[in-house]
């Protein structure tokens, strides 16, 4: 399974008076979305018995987002770094970590029989493309969106939220990657034991784009078909009139407000 | 490849740092220094006064394409129970505009099953062309099979720009589509361009939870791939024009594809139509739990408004999901929007930007749905609700 190292992005706003960002408190963290991908690998591992790999492309830091993972429970744990990887595009990237599941799958023997999970979308970036473009590379079926999974000997059959109100079950033979929606589990937290396992026992395995003997032209900057032309923060659509005051003088104003504007 | 401070420009001012969302720069004896968690975001370069940030990379390109052979615009269209998806049909106004500044052709490609009579209707929108593959099999989606033929006919057409919905089935297939063609694509554009001089595609979309917009562009390879959300862009006028109809049957069968569909379910419990309402008052996150929620459902009651709610609402179960506003539910357009305890995160304002008049409600004085909201409150949505809901049914007693 993969996941991402994100910035707490949730707690980033901007500064209405001078427009620019405010971060106070933020930390990176594990992308929300990757905690359910986690948390359905462990919960395959106790019902099924098998082994559960988790992987992550970024610079070093990323490595706490991985000792996380492995006090959840997951049993070996591969970061990729290195500054070749750095400014990939989601091409880039699934190109990336493709190669490591290879060298990975092929190490432990598992190129038959596997199952990658990934977290629908990340928190930063938002696009939601690595899950398919990773599959494509690895030449397996995806099921995006996934809201449940059973799992069997050779096969998975899964509900995908195609629209808001609509759910189609598909059915897919191993290997394959799905990609999991928020309301697909409730995520577990580290527990003590699994902390002190994780920081004194575990392993974090790097691989540097020599290890995945990785083509320079394909990976990082040069790897990646999009670049930014530019940067810049949105622009308010309106300039809200504040209503201060007690509730009772709030509710007087804005009645007034949207009387003057013909919505009664 | 690193991003470069030049240290006799920069004034130590610290912009940079205030704009790193990985905490990548420090000051360093007054001079910004780059740490190695740099991810090459590079948003900090725009926010240098002094221009004293610059990206240095070495280029290691592969070969280079022929890329004035790719000439035309296409729009994928997306159905569900035989009904062409709005998304599709906003893709295809915007899709003309962009085929017009570049002079060349627009094409709406159609995937499906039993559209030979709506063809004529369809013809309306627009388009110069439409190419519709053929295939009972297409009466629904699949994953690999839309891949296949969709790349078949790239190869084979060669256009410059293709769009897409960005609706879970268009962000499926487009991905994959665009890693066989190792085309460059860029998710959720909210706004599309075209630079008259390279032919480039100008992809503006929000990141980082909306707070930053970056414009994105392919230079060096074509098709220039974009998705794109429900109700950013127009609906198109109606045009009675010739457009070219191309037939493609496909002999597909069930076990051509890898995955097999075993059922649809669908989850609307109610004919709830909150797209056409005239007023909506819609919770978030800040409503704070379901038996918070009544209270919204009491303002929306007394307002003979529908209820609407932010994704988070209904993933915590306070929400019927029908009643879902903002990219992954409805869109709305509603004389009166009524957000309470809605943070505003990018993904909800794309489903209620176009109502008339906003009132956000939010404890949080910076929470972005300020920036959308004609009428702001900062303070407790519990506290104010109950007496709104006292005032406006005074006002009702009084008409």
């Amino acid at each position: 399974m993969c996941i991402k190292q994100v910035p707490g992005v949730s707690e980033v706003k901007i500064d209405p008076k001078t427009n620019t960002l405010v971060r106070e408190g933020v930390k990176s963290i594990i992308n929300p979305n990757d905690r359910n991908a986690l948390e359905l690998a462990l919960t395959l591992k106790e019902e099924h018995k098998v082994e559960v790999i988790a992987l992550s492309m970024g610079p070093p830091q990323a490595e706490e987002a991985l000792r996380e993972a492995l006090a959840m429970g997951i049993d070996r744990a591969f970061l990729l770094s290195d500054r070749a990887f750095a400014g990939a595009d989601t091409l880039a990237t699934s190109h990336t970590l493709a190669l490591a599941i290879k060298k990975i799958l092929k190490e432990f023997n598992s190129e038959e029989k596997y199952l990658i999970i990934c977290g629908a979308q990340a928190v930063d970036g938002d696009t939601g493309q690595v899950p398919p473009e990773l599959a494509e590379e690895l030449g397996i079926p995806q099921i995006t969106y996934v809201q449940n999974i059973e799992l069997s000997e050779d096969k998975i059959v899964v509900e995908r939220k195609f629209r808001a109100t609509e759910i189609v079950v598909i059915e897919t033979k191993l290997p394959a990657l799905i990609s999991v929606l928020i309301d697909i589990n409730k995520p577990r937290f580290p527990s003590m034991v699994g902390i002190m396992k994780a920081y004194e026992k575990a392993n974090v395995v790097y691989f540097d784009s020599n290890a995945l003997n990785a083509d320079k032209s394909k990976i990082g900057l040069n790897g990646s078909m999009t670049e930014v032309e530019k940067i810049f923060f949105p622009e308010r659509k309106v300039n809200p009139i504040m209503i201060e005051g007690s509730a009772e003088e709030i509710v007087q104003k804005l009645c007034q407000y949207l009387k003057n504007d013909k919505v009664f | 490849m690193s991003i470069i401070i030049d240290e006799e420009l920069c004034t130590g001012c610290a912009n940079c740092i205030e704009s790193c969302m990985y905490d990548a720069i420090e000051l360093d004896n007054n001079i910004a220094k780059v740490l190695p968690n740099c991810t090459l975001c590079r948003a900090c370069i725009e926010t240098c006064p002094e221009e004293a940030i610059s990206i240095e990379h070495e280029e290691v390109k592969t070969q280079e394409i022929d890329i004035s052979q790719f000439k035309g615009v296409w729009v994928v269209a997306e159905h569900y129970k035989k009904k062409i998806q709005n998304v599709s049909f906003q893709l295809l106004s915007k899709g003309r505009e962009l085929a017009d500044l570049l002079q060349v052709k627009l094409s709406f490609v159609l995937l499906g099953k039993d559209f030979d009579d709506e063809l004529e209707e369809l013809s309306l929108n627009g388009m110069d062309e439409i190419i519709y593959i053929k295939s009972p099999i297409l009466k629904d989606y699949y994953s690999d099979l839309y891949t296949k033929v969709i790349t078949e006919l790239v190869i084979e057409n060669k256009p410059e720009i293709i769009l897409i919905g960005a609706t879970p089935t268009g962000r499926d297939f487009a991905p994959r589509v665009a890693k066989r063609l190792n085309a460059g694509l860029t998710a959720d554009c909210t706004g599309l361009e075209i630079n008259l001089e390279t032919r480039n595609l100008l992809q503006t979309r929000p990141t980082y939870g909306g707070s930053i917009m970056a414009t994105i562009r392919t230079p060096s390879n074509r098709p220039q791939m974009a998705t794109v959300r429900a109700g950013i862009f127009n609906m198109p006028e109606k045009v009675k024009k010739n457009v070219n109809i191309r037939k493609i049957e496909y002999q597909f069968e069930e076990k051509d594809s890898v995955s097999k569909i075993v059922k649809i379910i669908s989850k609307t419990k109610s004919n709830v139509n909150i797209e056409d309402a005239k007023f909506i008052v819609a919770g978030g996150r800040g409503v704070g739990s379901r038996e918070g929620f009544r209270i919204i459902e009491e303002l929306a009651d007394v307002l003979d408004a529908e209820l609407g709610g932010s994704r988070i609402t209904v993933e915590l179960n306070w929400l019927d999901p029908d009643r879902q506003i903002g990219q992954t539910g409805k869109t709305v357009s509603p004389k009166l929007y009524i957000a309470c305890g809605i943070s505003g995160a990018i993904q909800h304002i794309v489903g209620m930007q176009n109502s008339e008049i906003v009132v956000a409600i939010n404890k949080d004085p910076n929470a972005p749905i300020f920036n959308w909201a004609h009428y702001g409150i900062v303070g407790d949505l519990h506290e104010i609700i109950p007496v709104l809901i006292q005032e406006f049914k005074k006002l009702k007693s009084e008409e």
